[in-house]
């Protein structure tokens, strides 16, 4: 019982810290760009974006699991009912969350930045860093909110992993069938775990948040 | 280094509001000039224009008798060889020292020419006591002297000043002004200092120029625009008589 939850738990921080990252190397960056650019322009990209923002992880993990089944275009690479493909789901609901906090924050950092960076001899890459270190607690929260979204969600881990056991049940998971098979308290258990792994995760970003505040 | 500037025609709106009404200007190069002129006049704006970070309607700008070259590494080259300090600066989250290296970083210095220059321009407007001090925690004259030692820092060969001691106590603007002085003795760089404090204009400047609703009034050296100025709206102004 022990070693399944150390393997339950492992699972989930591999496949939501890993997707968390993945999506957070593709949407700060972007989201940056997007959030440098004049207000006005790119309007349809955005729309896009905070549409995504609401996507339900039902429908993503449904699109992911066409798209990795045996008929789907990536079928030939067998990425359905693994980590991996797990993965992939998680960055499809996390991507456009991370982006579209990270654009709206850079969109909103003070214009004398932006002018004072470029006053001061920065090219365009220099002044997106220096706006992004300005904007750098508001991009820590869009990270936050990101891993909360991945650690929280079941539903796409569910179509896209298939639960199963020892290869790719998480917590979210787990939890849903222990209640259906009335096994409480190892679901109330499993709870426990997640509320605690996140809570050590959010302290730790409140700290760094904090110390790039100061 | 050393830098000449002119303009000629330059033209500036705001929606239906034109700032810039054609400025015709030139800046020798090594001197401090002066351009003085009520609020609203145009100064800023002028700077700014200087500076890119606004492109005026019409009229060009010679930077060393030259416009500005449309090649993109070219084009920073250019605008790596003017600096400003704004009316209420804005220092970056971190350190003063963090602030005045800014420019040295971005311009790939490092190691310990990048700390003694950064300390250098720190001791030269007496802030190397609060090197280690964070950007929030600074009065408004202790950010000014920041500021200004970020932008002197990286030598450029032409300074603009924005009122850039506004507000500010009597021992600031001392320390600012000598500073001013020192930069200019010892570069050889160019100032172009924009105020509405005559005072500061009579204590800096070789030459001044009187901007007034978007034009440039009259020009001279310092004695005569003051104690001689040709112009009616110059003598108004030297005398105090337009409201700012």
């Amino acid at each position: 019982m022990a070693g399944d939850i150390v393997q339950i738990t492992a699972l989930s921080l591999l496949v939501s810290g890993t997707s968390t990252l993945v999506a957070t190397l593709i949407a700060v960056p972007v989201g940056t760009l997007l959030g440098l650019r004049e207000v006005g322009s790119g309007r349809l990209l955005r729309n896009i974006l905070f549409t995504l923002y609401g996507l339900p992880p039902v429908l993503a993990g449904l699109l992911v699991f066409l798209v990795l089944s045996k008929a789907g275009p990536l079928g030939p690479l067998r990425l359905l009912y693994t980590p991996l493909g797990m993965v992939i789901a998680q960055v499809v609901i996390v991507t456009p969350i991370i982006l579209g906090i990270t654009m709206s924050v850079v969109s909103t950092v003070e214009r004398r930045v932006k002018d004072t960076a470029f006053v001061l001899g920065a090219d365009r890459y220099q002044l997106s860093v220096t706006v992004l270190r300005e904007a750098a607690a508001g991009v820590l929260t869009a990270i936050m909110v990101g891993f909360g979204r991945a650690i929280s969600e079941v539903g796409a881990v569910f179509i896209v992993g298939g639960h199963i056991e020892g290869q790719t049940q998480v917590l979210t998971t787990t939890i849903i069938t222990d209640i259906g098979q009335a096994e409480y308290s190892h679901a109330v258990a499993l709870g426990v775990i997640l509320l605690v792994i996140a809570a050590l995760i959010y302290s730790l970003l409140y700290r760094l948040q904090e110390r790039t505040l100061a | 280094m050393t830098m000449s500037l002119a303009a000629s025609g330059l033209v500036k709106s705001f929606g239906a509001r034109t700032v810039l009404e054609g400025i015709d200007l030139r800046v020798e190069p090594g001197e401090i000039f002066a351009i003085v002129g009520p609020s609203g006049a145009g100064k800023t704006t002028l700077l700014r224009c200087v500076d890119f970070l606004l492109r005026p309607e019409a009229g060009t700008i010679l930077y060393d008798d030259a416009v500005a070259p449309s090649d993109l590494a070219a084009r920073i080259a250019l605008r790596r060889r003017v600096g400003m300090v704004a009316q209420n600066p804005f220092l970056f989250r971190g350190t003063a020292a963090y602030n005045v290296s800014f420019g040295l970083c971005i311009r790939d210095v490092e190691g310990e020419e990048l700390t003694r220059r950064t300390a250098d321009a720190l001791q030269g407007v007496g802030m190397a006591h609060l090197a280690g001090a964070r950007a929030s925690v600074l009065s408004a004259g202790e950010a000014q002297r920041v500021a200004f030692a970020r932008a002197a820092v990286v030598r450029p060969d032409l300074l603009l000043l924005d009122e850039f001691t506004v507000n500010l106590d009597p021992s600031n603007v001392n320390i600012l002004e000598a500073a001013v002085r020192e930069y200019n003795r010892s570069t050889g760089a160019t100032v172009v200092l924009v105020t509405h404090n005559m005072f500061q204009a009579k204590r800096l400047a070789g030459r001044v120029a009187l901007l007034l609703e978007g034009r440039i009034v009259e020009v001279g050296p310092v004695e005569e625009f003051f104690e001689n100025p040709r112009d009616p709206r110059t003598r108004a102004f030297v005398r105090g008589e337009f409201a700012y």
